[in-house]
């Protein structure tokens, strides 16, 4: 695993070497604060919550974690650099958790910056902590879903904006299948199927603070399945 | 060292390599040399494991490089074509960052730092990011990651592309050295390089071993040149002809009353001394007496020219 952390570090470093890590950040924070005070009027509602923060976040992440996923693979493969580390003596899965775990990091500070939100409305409000800390497991839990598939995506092509919008594609359609605008399009049974299979529905109910063992389960898998889709993504460029 | 039997590898429809074979011995430094588009790449990338062969197997160090990918590239320091490195990164950063995947600690990584920055002349550079390094210092760099732990085995693609004619100097003698102590084999579509730094070299032409020997034993060909003079040509011909390990004779040319004669031999072996000798009984003027070698060149051209002629 000393090399899964290297490449970690290593990946880390770039987010911050270049400026796609402050612009992320600058734009996460942003748009959160522009959400929370002015699409979901936090003063004009007049609730002590962070409702205004966690309901626009899944479509934040959708849009925002393929910018900092796009380039975990597909980089490497346009400048030459894959062909070095998978020649050196690593097993293609301490590559995939690096990587995953780098943007990760990125991403909980992202989370991060918004607590000040938590932390201001805990002054001046009664604000019940429950929901928020659910919420940010759950934003958490779906980001890192949605990493995982983000970097799946970007073994797939050299090509960086290939990848951006087949994350934020596959992003989207995984987050639309469970809302009830589509799965009511179909009968009670595969509407069901469709809630349990999207990744919206669930977050809905850990953000109100409901923290279910199932939810942790599905994100958990959703994230781990497609990390090993990403290994064997990786794997299969040798067999080309 | 290294042993490959009958390799092949398609990509889709395209056959790159179509059963190749050839094995490099421990401390030998060869050249792996053909026209572009060969194969020479593919051949390297499935020495170090990152294609598999479509058929065939390879070894290194007695590892089969599908069964035992990690394995081998322990033991192997890779520089790819046009050496890839990550452009925002500082020098001494990358060479860090490699040191930690290859799992070097301590005071071996310290060392091997060291070490390496000083065998590749890179100490000036070690704070620059690589984007801003120039072309010969970038392969520098991947020279310097690709000896970091002190590999048995160096593969090298096409060492000195794009390099400036004092860099490749550098570079080869760089080669020279480091084939002291390790087993390297090198690709590269340029002639020179061959003769500057390998002990042998191997000819890949179209996906297929069309030569593999020594360079003296590439570039001898079985001829004999002799210029005399003597007033009686055809005797010496027939003289020249009956001499053992002569299976013809053949009259170039004679201006100023001398003639040049190239004897064909039979075998490989030095018929030198038995010609002066007949000169000598002979009384013949013997003014030349060599060995009709190829350049690395000809051979080249022969090889190649001859599998055009077979396409068209």
């Amino acid at each position: 695993m000393t090399r899964a952390r290297a490449v970690f570090a290593r990946e880390l470093r770039a987010y911050f070497d270049s400026p796609i890590a402050y612009v992320f950040l600058v734009a996460f924070a942003g748009a959160a604060l522009f959400t929370f005070f002015n699409v979901e009027s936090f003063f004009a509602r007049g609730v002590a919550d962070l409702r205004g923060l966690f309901d626009p976040l899944p479509f934040l992440l959708i849009l925002l974690v393929p910018a900092i996923t796009m380039r975990l693979w597909s980089e490497e493969q346009k400048q030459g650099t894959l062909e070095v580390l998978l020649t050196l003596p690593v097993q293609d899965h301490e590559l995939v958790l690096g990587k995953f775990l780098a943007s990760w990091a990125l991403l909980a500070a992202g989370l991060a910056l918004t607590l000040v939100l938590a932390i201001s409305v805990g002054l001046v409000g009664r604000l019940d902590w429950g929901p928020v800390i659910g919420g940010y497991l759950g934003a958490l839990l779906l980001g890192a879903a949605y990493l995982a598939a983000g970097q799946f995506l970007s073994a797939l092509t050299e090509n960086q904006i290939l990848a951006f919008i087949l994350a934020l594609v596959v992003c989207l359609a995984l987050y639309g299948l469970g809302t009830e605008t589509f799965a009511g399009l179909f009968s009670d049974r595969t509407a069901a199927l469709l809630r349990a299979v999207g990744t919206g529905s669930r977050f809905e109910s850990i953000a109100r603070g409901v923290i279910d063992l199932r939810d942790l389960a599905y994100y958990a898998s959703l994230t781990l399945f497609f990390l090993a889709a990403c290994v064997f993504a990786v794997r299969t460029r040798r067999w080309t | 060292m290294i042993e490959l039997r009958d390799i092949e590898k398609s990509y889709g429809e395209t056959r790159a390599l179509k059963g190749i074979s050839f094995s490099i011995a421990r401390g030998e430094v060869v050249g792996l040399l053909g026209p572009n588009g060969a194969g020479k790449t593919t051949a390297i990338k499935i020495i170090v494991g990152y294609l598999l062969p479509s058929a065939g197997s390879a070894t290194v160090a007695g590892l089969d490089v599908v069964e035992h990918p990690l394995a081998v590239q322990e033991r192997i320091g890779y520089l790819p074509e046009n050496a890839p490195l990550y452009h925002d990164m500082l020098v001494q950063d990358y060479l860090g960052f490699m040191a930690d995947m290859r799992g070097l600690e301590l005071d071996r990584r310290r060392t091997r730092l060291s070490a390496v920055v000083e065998a590749c002349g890179i100490g000036g550079v070690l704070t620059r990011p690589i984007g801003q390094l120039s072309k010969g210092y970038r392969q520098r760099v991947g020279f310097a990651t690709a000896l970091l732990h002190d590999p048995e085995i160096l593969v090298l693609d096409e060492p000195t592309t794009g390099l400036d004619p004092n860099q490749i100097i550098e570079v080869r003698s760089l080669i020279r050295r480091l084939g002291k102590t390790k087993t390297v084999i090198l690709s590269t579509h340029i002639l020179s390089e061959v003769e500057a730094t390998c002990d042998r070299a191997v000819i890949l032409i179209d996906g297929r071993v069309r030569a593999d020997d020594t360079l003296a034993g590439l570039t001898r060909s079985r001829a004999q040149v002799v210029t005399l003079a003597t007033p009686d040509l055809e005797s010496a011909r027939q003289a020249l002809a009956a001499l053992p390990g002569v299976s013809g004779v053949e009259v170039l040319r004679g201006p100023d009353g001398f003639h040049t004669l190239r004897l064909a031999l039979a075998t490989d072996d030095a018929i030198g001394e038995r010609v002066a000798d007949l000169a000598q009984r002979r009384g013949w003027k013997l003014r030349e007496l060599r060995r009709d070698d190829r350049s690395l060149e000809q051979v080249f051209r022969e090889l190649t020219t001859s599998v055009v002629g077979a396409v068209a």
